[in-house]
């Protein structure tokens, strides 16, 4: 049963289940980003501040683990994207340590930078976190700019010997000089990106009002949620209507080479179909609570259905970038150094050894599904912050 | 496709390592901290449990606010080291990915998620959970940490010492064989022991020098006094515990890493019988003529002990750095190549890929074949093929000679600092010493710090120019950048951390100026 060509699809499945979490925990940024919105008070953004702190490390150690399974898994796809868009991804990093040191730092007797500033920190990493890694998962349709040459690991040696050059066998290359910036020039990207953002915004909204016993945030965040809300559904909308329309990179099963495929990812969806109904469910169960919320002035849940989506959204649409001989990480700049699952995984023995290593998942759930629990069965409100351990 | 033939300056190598070397020195600023404060945090937390005494309550909680303080950059710090590898690192990301990504998942499967979930009930959990649940939280934040330790330094002594993989022609990158290998490997448990019980000194330093702050002011005398009676026995036993995993250390350095160890010791010429150099003169900024001096200057030897801590046997053979690059036949018999056959061997390994992938392409598996023996022959040196110049295998060895000298020598006052300190607690006369006496305790805390960085400068600068040994130098492993954007990202670290250090550090200060604070 664990033949190889199981043992890569299923650990795309299970990249793309961190990176659907990941999206869903992004609430955190999102809510964040609407720091002085929501709370209208310093009071009131210190519960903000409180609330999405004491969540703000699922967020942190799933993009880790998101980054490691990457690394484990799928290893080319670590050394090229990593190393060849570095200046995406370093953006991408600056914010998210910026956020990490935020909350302890920002209230605290002796903090020389002030609580402005770390706000500040909060609010830019709730917005370009959010935007920079749904910029960051576009390019899985729209593709990079890179190269790859593997025999240049054995090639510059004998040239330096040759012609006494220096040269450095490097195997992976970005084409141009922007080292990822240039993902930010395509619209689609862009759409996608901010379609993140708006996402996380509203997934936001809706933790705070679910988490936060606060009247006075809880309208102001009842307010807020349609002017997030449309946006998102705009931006989703226009890029899942262009992902159906547009080529795809497939895959030749047989040789490996990539082609591009008219209506790619429509036919992914055709073809596997349980994807489709997946990404319906997720798509209805994100407006469910979007709009329930809307509609109702006493409905707190709304973050449930909508998380639920969000992670049965992304993680069709992952899915539908790698499974069925589809190119993940499709290259513009030379279409067979695009990454598939086949050419870019770890090898079977690695696969497989972590494969049961992945067995723990459930178990790892299980505890942080009892812990977040435990935690949260009190709404968070003024009395605690005021009494209790707090940012 | 056609190779790309690239051209990387020589800088964005020198960059790319000093910016991995600045991440890792500031993530070990907060790291050991972090491992030291969790186990004193869960004894005082155990007291109270037992006790159900509001002064353990208030001890803990005290405590866990200084390490709540210094948790967060920890983890900022250590999310870039990781994802430096691949922006940093990206063809040693391809060449060992196989190998070397699964330790990193696993740290975040098993560890990040456990450190991140119970830390959060440790902060926000007092009034939410029963006290048994927050107990448990507390000791599975340290646990969660020490694991992450576990599985960072399984990957870390990978990269000192390779085992448990093969090379395939065939992907062009080094695959695992067997993860128990990786997973168990000895020089993997000596690493996570010596480190972690290191980091515990650095936890028991902090308590006992917040403490005698304390007593120097005459404040907190109850906290202070039972926070060093806990400090001060955890850290004679982790200290003492360092100094044996230390020597074990050492010695699975001599096995696999004897260049290190030459450097370690400016040990220029080997032989059996070796006296460990307690003093020289080593020009702590030029690199020594060592083709040409017998010994450095000045040198004052323990007949023996070099020997003995290498090999156990007070008369072993232990190689110096000209019979490693000239060769040298072990009293077994066995022969060392030197470096020049080393790189000829290494270079034929390489022509010999080159061809083996050519005949593949042209399905000529005759030449293949051929193509492939010879590469497995000469596999063990293929990282010597990417050498220019044999003088490239020495590290600069004043840097290891010192920073050896330094954390060997701090170890050994902090043995006797913590019995000290037991004695005094013995004797109960730890509220009348002499202020001089609680400032001494003040100054271990940095003394400390140099001592666990001067421990990674060894690791890592002693095992110069190899990323992984005798298989990929540095400048093999980096990612195809201009050396500005590395400059730019560097600088853009060394401001942000330096700045966050900056807050942390005021912060901590005042927090232990503050005080715990009292429930009744």
């Amino acid at each position: 049963m664990l033949t190889y060509e199981f043992l890569q699809h299923y650990w795309w499945f299970l990249v793309s289940l961190l990176g659907a979490l990941l999206v869903f925990l992004l609430f955190v940024q999102g809510a964040n980003s609407l720091i002085f919105s929501l709370g209208g008070t310093e009071e009131g953004r210190r519960l903000v501040v409180n609330s999405t702190g004491r969540k703000w490390e699922f967020t942190f150690t799933t993009l880790v683990t998101f980054g490691g399974a990457f690394f484990a898994s799928f290893p080319l796809f670590y050394s090229t994207s990593f190393g060849g868009a570095y200046w995406l991804w370093m953006l991408i990093l600056f914010t998210f340590v910026l956020q990490a040191v935020s909350y302890e730092f920002q209230n605290k007797l002796g903090n020389l930078l002030g609580t402005r500033t770390f706000q500040f920190f909060l609010i830019l990493n709730g917005i370009m976190g959010p935007l920079l890694l749904g910029g960051a998962v576009a390019t899985f349709f729209e593709g990079s700019n890179f190269l790859i040459a593997k025999d240049n690991l054995v090639a510059s040696p004998l040239a330096l010997d040759s012609q006494d050059v220096a040269l450095t066998p490097i195997i992976s290359q970005w084409a141009n000089a922007s080292h990822g910036l240039d993902a930010l020039l395509n619209p689609w990207v862009l759409i996608f990106g901010f379609a993140v953002m708006f996402l996380a915004r509203t997934l936001g909204i809706l933790y705070i009002i679910n988490n936060v016993a606060d009247e006075d945030i809880r309208s102001r965040g009842s307010v807020r949620l349609l002017g997030t809300a449309i946006p998102f559904v705009i931006l989703f909308v226009a890029y899942l209507v262009h992902l159906l329309l547009k080529e795809g990179f497939a895959v030749m099963p047989e040789s490996g080479l990539i082609v591009m495929e008219p209506y790619k990812y429509l036919h992914n969806l055709l073809t596997l179909w349980p994807l489709s109904v997946l990404l319906l469910i997720g798509v209805a169960l994100v407006l469910y609570g979007i709009i329930s919320t809307i509609l109702s002035k006493t409905y707190i849940g709304g973050i449930w259905p909508t998380g639920i989506g969000t992670v049965l959204t992304v993680l069709a649409l992952l899915l539908c970038a790698g499974w069925n001989d589809t190119a993940y990480y499709p290259s513009t700049a030379d279409l067979q150094s695009s990454l598939t699952l086949a050419n870019s995984c770890s090898s079977e023995f690695t696969l497989r050894t972590m494969f049961y290593v992945s067995l723990l998942i459930p178990f790892v759930l299980a505890y942080i599904v009892h812990a977040w629990r435990s935690i949260d069965h009190k709404k968070l409100d003024k009395q605690e912050i005021a009494t209790d351990h707090a940012y | 496709m056609t190779n790309i033939l690239l051209n990387i300056n020589a800088e964005t190598i020198d960059w790319s390592r000093a910016q991995f070397a600045l991440t890792a020195i500031y993530h070990w600023l907060f790291v050991p901290l972090t491992l030291g404060l969790a186990v004193i945090m869960g004894i005082a937390e155990t007291c109270y449990y037992r006790t159900k005494s509001d002064f353990w309550r208030t001890t803990a909680q005290f405590w866990q606010r200084l390490f709540g303080v210094n948790f967060a950059m920890g983890v900022a710090t250590g999310i870039i080291l990781e994802f430096e590898f691949g922006t940093n690192w990206s063809n040693y990301s391809w060449f060992v990915g196989d190998i070397f990504g699964a330790p990193l998942a696993i740290e975040g499967i098993v560890a990040f998620f456990m450190e991140s979930t119970f830390v959060a009930v440790m902060y926000f959990g007092w009034k939410k959970v029963s006290p048994g649940f927050h107990l448990a939280s507390t000791w599975l934040t340290g646990l969660g940490a020490t694991i992450s330790a576990w599985w960072i330094l399984v990957a870390n002594a990978w990269m000192q010492y390779p085992v448990g993989c093969a090379f395939n022609p065939d992907t062009m990158r080094n695959e695992m064989v067997s993860f128990l290998d990786v997973a168990l490997s000895p020089f993997a448990i000596d690493k996570f022991c010596h480190t972690v019980i290191s980091a515990w000194i650095i936890g028991a330093i902090f308590v006992v020098a917040v403490s005698g702050w304390y007593l120097l002011k005459k404040r907190e005398t109850h906290l202070a006094t039972e926070s060093i009676k806990i400090g001060a026995i955890v850290g004679l036993v982790a200290s003492i515990g360092a100094a044996a995993t230390g020597h074990k250390s050492a010695q699975s350095v001599g096995e696999v890493q004897p260049m290190k160890l030459a450097a370690m010791e400016a040990l220029y010429n080997g032989g059996n019988d070796q006296g460990l150099t307690a003093v020289a003169w080593v020009n702590p900024f030029v690199q020594p003529d060592y083709e040409n001096d017998g010994e450095a200057p000045l040198r004052i030897a323990m007949p023996y002990a070099l020997s003995f801590m290498a090999t156990n046997d007070i008369h072993g053979y232990v190689p110096g750095v000209n019979d490693l690059l000239n060769g040298y036949t072990r009293p077994d018999g066995t022969t060392e190549p030197s470096v020049d056959e080393k790189i000829q061997r290494g270079k034929a390994a390489i022509v010999a890929l080159a061809d083996y992938r050519t005949a593949q392409k042209e399905g000529d598996l005759t030449k293949a074949e051929a193509a492939m023996t010879l590469l497995q022959e000469n596999m063990p040196y293929f990282g010597y093929g990417y050498i220019h110049d044999k003088s490239e295998l020495v590290p600069f060895i004043p840097i290891n000679f010192w920073a050896f000298r330094i954390m060997v020598g701090l170890g050994c006052l902090f043995i006797l600092f913590f019995a000290l300190v037991l004695f005094l607690v013995y004797k109960k006369s730890l509220t009348t010493l002499p202020h001089w006496a609680y400032w001494v305790a003040v100054i271990m805390v940095p003394l400390a710090y140099i001592a666990s960085e001067s421990g990674w400068i060894v690791a890592e600068m002693g095992r110069q120019p190899w990323t992984i040994q005798d298989m990929l130098p540095t400048w093999v492993a980096v990612s195809d950048l201009h050396s500005s954007s590395v400059i730019t990202t560097f600088f853009i670290f060394l401001v942000l951390f330096t700045t966050m250090l900056a807050v942390e550090i005021n912060i901590l200060l005042k927090q232990i100026k503050k005080g715990p604070e009292y429930t009744h």
